[in-house]
């Protein structure tokens, strides 16, 4: 593909500010940023205007703008199912997480496994908690990355610079490392801001010019395959993939703030007053993602993939080169430096984000619980620092040395992993009754089915056909795993409250509403 | 065991006004109902747009539990 010069210079630019514009942020509220509070919390200072910026810019990642659309061009309709998922996520955040809030206020918990210790006292659980974020949040920062990479194919820049392969993303992740070392959370919340920005202009601009150059939505949904159009209903033996469709919607949904990045945006705002406005505010980002999930159809529509200028990106990267193609094929090359800064910079947030989120984690919950218990604060917030860059690294290196599709088959792991956290994080807000080694017995039950699953569909797909009798109940593997998490956490802790009851909860009713 | 008390205890009782949360499940969840294409609006199928629509729907079904929440805890501060 040739390099188109217009369109990288505006894209080095606006990608060059906003990294500027990480560094800058350690002047920003300036507070020693030593200590994990401070560096991976932001000093839980965020207004409702920043955390809807950096919620926004944390949930609605680079690889969602990329890979939303790409699974409408591929699939249909069924790719749609992010934008009930991204609606649903909302009743769930107003009702749970300002518990949530309140409670890791008034005792200092950084992270959701934190929190877990306190309410039932076992360190153990608390492990397999913070386990679970670290390990699920791994892919999803390398396909951050793959998110770039498609990036720079489209803007025509070589992947191999002086014979070294992928040097632009190591540069560009190099970048990342480096302000979110220095400045942590602050710095992440300023670049979500701009990239949010970028975003907005992008997508308005999108939905009014593309359309109306293919000659309205009806000409784009009328060249679509009708079969592709609605999904395939039930019938006396599969209750089809409308059910899966409800499932992969709700499970999700279940899912999404428990990744330790969506509550590391959460337990940074400054009140529980501003996540409950959140929770009204924030469907703006759902609303964007549903526009953007159509630009799949206008790909379509326009029949870009036919065209030979994009082969290679495709033969390169799939269906997910199908939206930047759209843009290489819509619009002059300034706005594609644009658009395609705003998806390279939207990478880099919910990157910084997801880094220290698992920074805090391994530094809460696996150095000060086993490794070094009496550290300063100073010493946890150098933990912390130091685990997050090699997140990042680690990150780095998985997508150098495996191909995209571990990447994306582990990311769809990950979320029936942190499904399984339901129980001990969401429930738990709630009741008492559950005895800690009845959820740790459940945790068990789903992390192991739900990956049993995930295996038999040779890690393609996430939707499993359950057979009961003669009927195929087609379910979000992460449903169907959680369903029996529930069941053995309900069995055991009725054991276990008969045998031994736990009676270790450092919280008490009063910590849940502030 | 007395830490089993429901923490309603705190005087928040359950309102009424908490079920509006479930709509937007009850709506999406339900999928044989708008997976249609008539009627369609400016050409969008009904799949479609109805979805799109519950971005906006959702949002408003929140904002009275948050009125009420608010008015709740200034009681609970006027105390």
């Amino acid at each position: 593909m040739n390099a188109n010069p217009v369109a990288i210079v505006v894209f080095l630019i606006l990608f060059l500010l906003v990294a500027c514009l990480g560094f800058v942020a350690t002047r920003w509220r300036k507070a020693d940023l030593h200590s994990v509070h401070e560096w991976g919390l932001g000093g839980r200072s965020f207004g409702t205007i920043i955390t809807w910026f950096l919620l926004g810019g944390d949930l609605y990642t680079a690889y969602t703008f990329v890979a939303v659309p790409a699974a409408m061009f591929a699939t249909g309709a069924i790719g749609f199912f992010a934008v009930p998922y991204t609606i649903l996520i909302y009743p769930i955040l107003f009702l749970c997480f300002p518990r949530l809030w309140s409670v890791a206020k008034r005792h200092g918990y950084v992270t959701a496994a934190d929190y877990v210790k306190g309410r039932f006292g076992s360190r153990t659980l608390a492990l397999a908690i913070a386990l679970t974020g670290i390990i699920a949040i791994v892919p999803y920062v390398a396909l951050q990355l793959v998110g770039m990479q498609v990036v720079f194919a489209g803007l025509g820049i070589p992947s191999t610079f002086a014979g070294i392969p992928n040097l632009p993303v190591i540069l560009a992740f190099a970048v990342l490392a480096a302000y979110t070392y220095s400045s942590g959370l602050r710095g992440t919340a300023l670049t979500a801001v701009v990239k949010d920005l970028l975003i907005y202009i992008t997508v308005l601009t999108a939905i009014i010019v593309i359309p109306s150059a293919l000659g309205g939505y009806g000409k784009v949904f009328d060249s679509i395959d009708p079969k592709k159009l609605l999904l395939a209903g039930g019938s006396d033996t599969s209750l089809g993939a409308t059910f899966s469709y409800a499932t992969l919607a709700l499970g999700s949904a279940l899912a999404l703030f428990l990744y330790p990045h969506s509550l590391t945006g959460i337990l940074s705002s400054s009140s529980s007053k501003a996540i409950r406005k959140n929770a009204i505010l924030l469907p703006a980002y759902s609303l964007a993602l549903a526009l953007l999930a159509l630009l799949g159809y206008m790909a379509l529509a326009a029949g870009i993939k036919a065209m030979p200028e994009y082969a290679a990106g495709f033969a390169g990267f799939g269906d997910n080169f199908s939206i930047p193609a759209l843009f290489l094929h819509m619009f002059p090359g300034w706005f594609v430096g644009l658009a395609f800064a705003a998806i390279a910079v939207g990478a880099l947030v919910p990157a910084s984000i997801m880094a220290i989120a698992s920074g805090n984690l391994f530094t809460r919950n696996i150095y000060k619980q086993f490794i070094n218990p009496d550290c300063t604060d100073r010493q946890e917030g150098r933990a912390a620092k130091l685990a997050s860059l090699s997140m990042q690294i680690g990150a780095v290196l998985f997508v150098l040395f495996f191909p995209t599709s571990a990447a994306i088959q582990l990311q769809l792991l990950g979320g029936v992993w942190i499904c399984q956290t339901v129980p001990a994080v969401l429930v738990s807000l709630y009741t008492r009754w559950f005895h800690p080694t009845g959820v740790l017995a459940g945790w068990a039950a789903g992390i192991i089915s739900g990956t049993a699953m995930a295996w038999q569909l040779s890690l393609k797909g996430s939707v499993y056909p359950l057979h009961l009798g003669d009927l195929t109940i087609p379910s979000y593997a992460a449903v169907l795993a959680l369903v029996l998490n529930f069941v053995v956490a309900i069995l055991v802790t009725l054991v276990m409250n008969a045998v031994s009851p736990n009676k270790t909860d450092e919280t008490v009713p009063a910590d849940y509403h502030s | 065991m007395d830490v089993d008390k429901p923490q309603e205890s705190q005087g928040r009782k359950f309102h009424p006004v908490y079920l509006l949360l479930a709509v937007p499940f009850v709506a999406l969840l339900w999928v044989p109902f708008y997976n249609r294409i008539e009627p369609s609006l400016f050409g969008i199928p009904f799949f479609y747009w109805f979805q799109m629509a519950w971005t906006l729907l959702g949002a408003l079904c929140i904002l009275p539990v948050y009125l009420h929440e608010e008015r709740t805890r200034q009681k609970d501060d006027g105390k």
